[in-house]
């Protein structure tokens, strides 16, 4: 439809005008030579194993997501954004085949045993994912021995 | 995506984050930031292209040798064309069905095949596939003017509804097209300006919306720019 705005530049244009919360003393961490980090990815595309259960609207927690796992539901929300990449080929998102390419090749140390989904639409003062949430997600990768996060925006 | 990079980064861990609206990164700081001007819902790009895929990584890992906080472009630019999908539709078989859900009968068997060789459906929020049909003849009632409180609409959720019928069309739409994998708003753009479900779904949109429906169950029926 040429009379139409691009659905991408009406969405880019939508984060344009959205407020975002403030950071203040943002942390930093050096992380080690990427070769010796175990590296995890966080989406927010509200992913999950089409067995487990799916993301509600306005869902504000994570589903952890087994390396090995393949058959992963894209659950957000929003019908504004491009499904079939996901549908051809999940490493467009979430790129997990990728990932085990570069330990394969010694690149990065390892991929990490868990990886992290949240929903990208999330109510606007993000609280719970800032102060709940997304400590409990980083904790328990954390805990796994993550050292570098690769987050991948829906 | 920002919010999570500086709790990540917080909790001790290093991020890097892969950015899909710039303008939001440039105010939200993340530590370190590549920026994609990508289809939305394809942060590394293409999708089959692993060699793509690792330029985007490389682009984005190379930025943990960053001293601080550090925003960069991928040099590549990729537009969500919205030219329709060149996808051939079922010819009308029972035209005493209403041609949407004539259709998605007809459909059947190429979501059946992205079922079984995928073995998994991103269709399931409140419908399967064989609920299809009923729901699509139940939206062509609205759009003929039926009241939209009235009629059954499993779930009560017309967003998880169309996404279901949509995403049915787009799995079983991606069994049918020939070549190499669709632009980022292609299948979109065949579903609702060449299939009488997309058809369907925008009717009954907008007569949803002049009945007094509330605006979150229309508008998110369909992308928003449509």
């Amino acid at each position: 439809m040429a009379d139409q705005v691009a659905g991408d530049v009406m969405m880019r244009g939508v984060g344009d005008n959205a407020p975002v919360p403030e950071f203040d003393n943002p942390a930093w961490v050096t992380p080690k030579p990427l070769s010796e980090c175990t590296v995890a990815i966080v989406t927010s595309a509200a992913l999950h194993r089409s067995s487990d259960e799916g993301f509600q609207p306005g869902d504000t927690e994570y589903r952890l997501l087994p390396a090995d796992a393949r058959d992963l539901v894209l659950g957000h929300w929003s019908p504004n954004f491009d499904r079939t990449g996901i549908a051809i080929d999940l490493n467009v998102v979430f790129p997990i085949d990728r990932l085990e390419e570069l330990a394969a090749n010694g690149t990065i140390g390892a991929v990490a045993p868990r990886h992290a989904s949240f929903a990208g639409n999330q109510p606007d003062d993000v609280a719970t994912i800032r102060l709940d949430s997304g400590p409990r997600a980083a904790a328990e990768l954390k805990a796994d021995g993550v050292d570098v996060v690769l987050l991948t925006p829906v | 995506m920002c919010t999570l990079a500086h709790v990540f980064e917080a909790a001790g861990i290093a991020t890097v984050t892969l950015v899909a609206t710039r303008s939001v990164a440039e105010r939200m700081k993340p530590p370190r930031g590549l920026y994609g001007e990508f289809p939305l819902g394809r942060p590394l790009g293409r999708p089959s292209d692993p060699e793509f895929q690792h330029d985007v990584l490389a682009r984005a890992f190379a930025l943990l040798d960053a001293d601080g906080p550090v925003l960069e472009d991928h040099p590549d630019v990729i537009e969500a064309e919205e030219v329709p999908l060149s996808c051939s539709l079922p010819p009308r078989f029972d035209p005493d069905l209403p041609p949407a859900v004539d259709e998605a009968n007809g459909l059947r068997k190429a979501y059946d095949r992205s079922l079984e060789r995928r073995g998994f459906s991103s269709v399931g929020r409140v419908i399967d596939a064989d609920t299809v049909p009923k729901v699509l003849a139940t939206l062509h009632d609205i759009a003929e003017g039926a009241d939209w409180k009235s009629v059954e609409l499993p779930g009560k959720n017309t967003t998880a509804l169309c996404h279901d019928i949509r995403t049915y069309y787009e799995e079983a739409a991606l069994e049918l097209a020939d070549g190499l994998a669709p632009d980022g708003r292609a299948a979109e753009a065949w579903y609702f300006e060449q299939t009488e479900a997309g058809r369907t779904v925008l009717a009954a949109r907008a007569a949803i919306k002049d009945q007094g429906g509330p605006h979150p169950a229309w508008f998110y029926m369909a992308p928003g720019h449509r």
